[in-house]
């Protein structure tokens, strides 16, 4: 089964241009391992940013030479560097979350409200971006909110609906200064959710404002 | 495979620095790429130093990832340009670039061209550079925006005191001219 929700071309074209913050491009990555139709779109921005690279006016180099760069292939190596094999108790944990929290398993979970419990991935960049992990038990909602900038959903396990849709594995929901909303757990399994943003949530009610604090969005 | 009349000079390089360590088609890469690369790296605000150690990290690179370069799925420029981005992204902003790794994708058969919808490279780098040109003025600002400002779609927004939805319908559109030009719309 291929995902429903696709990230807009916005923010494909963002990914590929390199131009999203590392939790967006993160949770871009996810729904791209799982979706060849956006992988095929991306192969498609990628050649955009070739041709764009290929018509750019040549800058003449000063102190850059062919040579020098050839002598460091000699002193440095010539071979690119072994990718790192991951170990088999890291199975079931997604490639892409590795580098952040090595085993799923081994992650600490932190008491967010009844119900909720997050784990921080990136803490928030110069940008103003982060990303979080979220467990979501079944029937629990999220307080209602809108957005100061992008927010992502990634759903990395069992679902979720709000105002826009019902989102399961490898979907990605996508908002931004136009829409509120109040995502619900809504099966019987809890939803693990991937949530980056690039500026500061907005809260709406008395509880999002006495959340927003504690859940660090 | 051997090179056809067709196929791209600089794909053909890259594929003879992966099969055979070959200088002279590095020396081509380089004399082609260094230059832009460093151009790419000074619109996204580089000192001019910086521009030419990025310049000469990522040439590093395509010697160094050659043998992962597969001319039937991108061309010379586009593989570049990934690379040029990452180095961008880690060496400027200090983050990085989070992307599905090559092996993953192995196992997915549906990301091999077909070959029978596959159009030469050279006839596909012909009908982008036309989609790119047929781009309106607006459209293409936000897509030059998108490459060379290091800004998401929101800051491109801002950056031209249009109401997102508008960067979004043109960004949309562009891309609908550019997959069909190539012949990805589905
Ligand atoms: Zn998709
Ligand atoms: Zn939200």
């Amino acid at each position: 089964r291929h995902p429903q929700h696709h990230p807009s071309d916005a923010l494909l074209v963002g990914y590929g241009a390199g131009g999203l913050g590392e939790g967006l491009s993160l949770a871009v990555a996810l729904h791209l391992a799982a979706c060849p139709e956006c992988r095929a779109a991306l192969a498609d921005i990628q050649a955009v940013g070739g041709a764009l690279l290929d018509d750019l006016p040549p800058e003449p180099l000063e102190r850059l030479t062919l040579a020098d760069t050839l002598a460091r292939l000699d002193r440095e190596g010539c071979a690119a560097p072994p990718r790192r094999r991951c170990r088999p108790e890291e199975a079931g944990t997604p490639d892409l979350l590795r580098p952040y929290i090595g085993s799923l398993a081994a992650v600490p979970w932190q008491r967010l409200a009844p119900g909720v419990r997050r784990a921080e991935l990136l803490p928030r960049t110069a940008r103003g971006g982060c990303a979080q992990l979220l467990r979501i038990a079944p029937g629990t909602a999220l307080p209602h909110h809108g957005h100061g900038g992008l927010e992502l959903t990634l759903v990395l396990a069992g679902s979720f609906s709000d105002e826009l849709g019902r989102y399961v594995a490898g979907d990605i929901a996508e908002a931004d200064g136009d829409v509120r909303h109040q995502p619900i757990a809504d099966s019987h399994e809890e939803c693990l959710c991937l949530i980056a943003t690039e500026a500061p949530l907005r809260f709406t009610g008395l509880m999002g404002r006495l959340m927003q604090p504690f859940i660090g969005l | 495979a051997a090179p056809d009349d067709g196929a791209d000079p600089m794909s053909c390089a890259l594929v003879a620095v992966a099969q055979r360590g070959d200088r002279e088609a590095f020396a081509r890469l380089f004399a082609h790429f260094a230059p832009r690369v460093k151009s790419y790296m000074l619109k996204l605000g580089a000192p001019p130093q910086r521009a030419e150690d990025l310049a000469q990290d990522t040439m590093l690179a395509v010697w160094r990832k050659a043998a992962l370069f597969d001319p039937a799925k991108a061309e010379a420029a586009t593989w570049v340009f990934t690379i040029a981005r990452n180095l961008r992204i880690d060496g400027l902003r200090r983050e990085r670039h989070p992307e599905v790794s090559d092996e993953a994708l192995a196992e997915h058969e549906d990301d091999r061209p077909r070959a029978d919808a596959l159009m030469d490279g050279a006839q596909r780098a012909t009908r982008l550079r036309g989609a790119l040109r047929d781009l309106t003025p607006e459209q293409a600002q936000v897509v030059h925006l998108s490459f060379f400002a290091d800004l998401a779609h929101p800051a491109i927004a801002e950056r031209l005191n249009l109401p997102l939805g508008t960067v979004k319908s043109r960004l949309r559109l562009a891309m609908g001219k550019i997959r069909k030009a190539l012949g990805d719309e589905s």
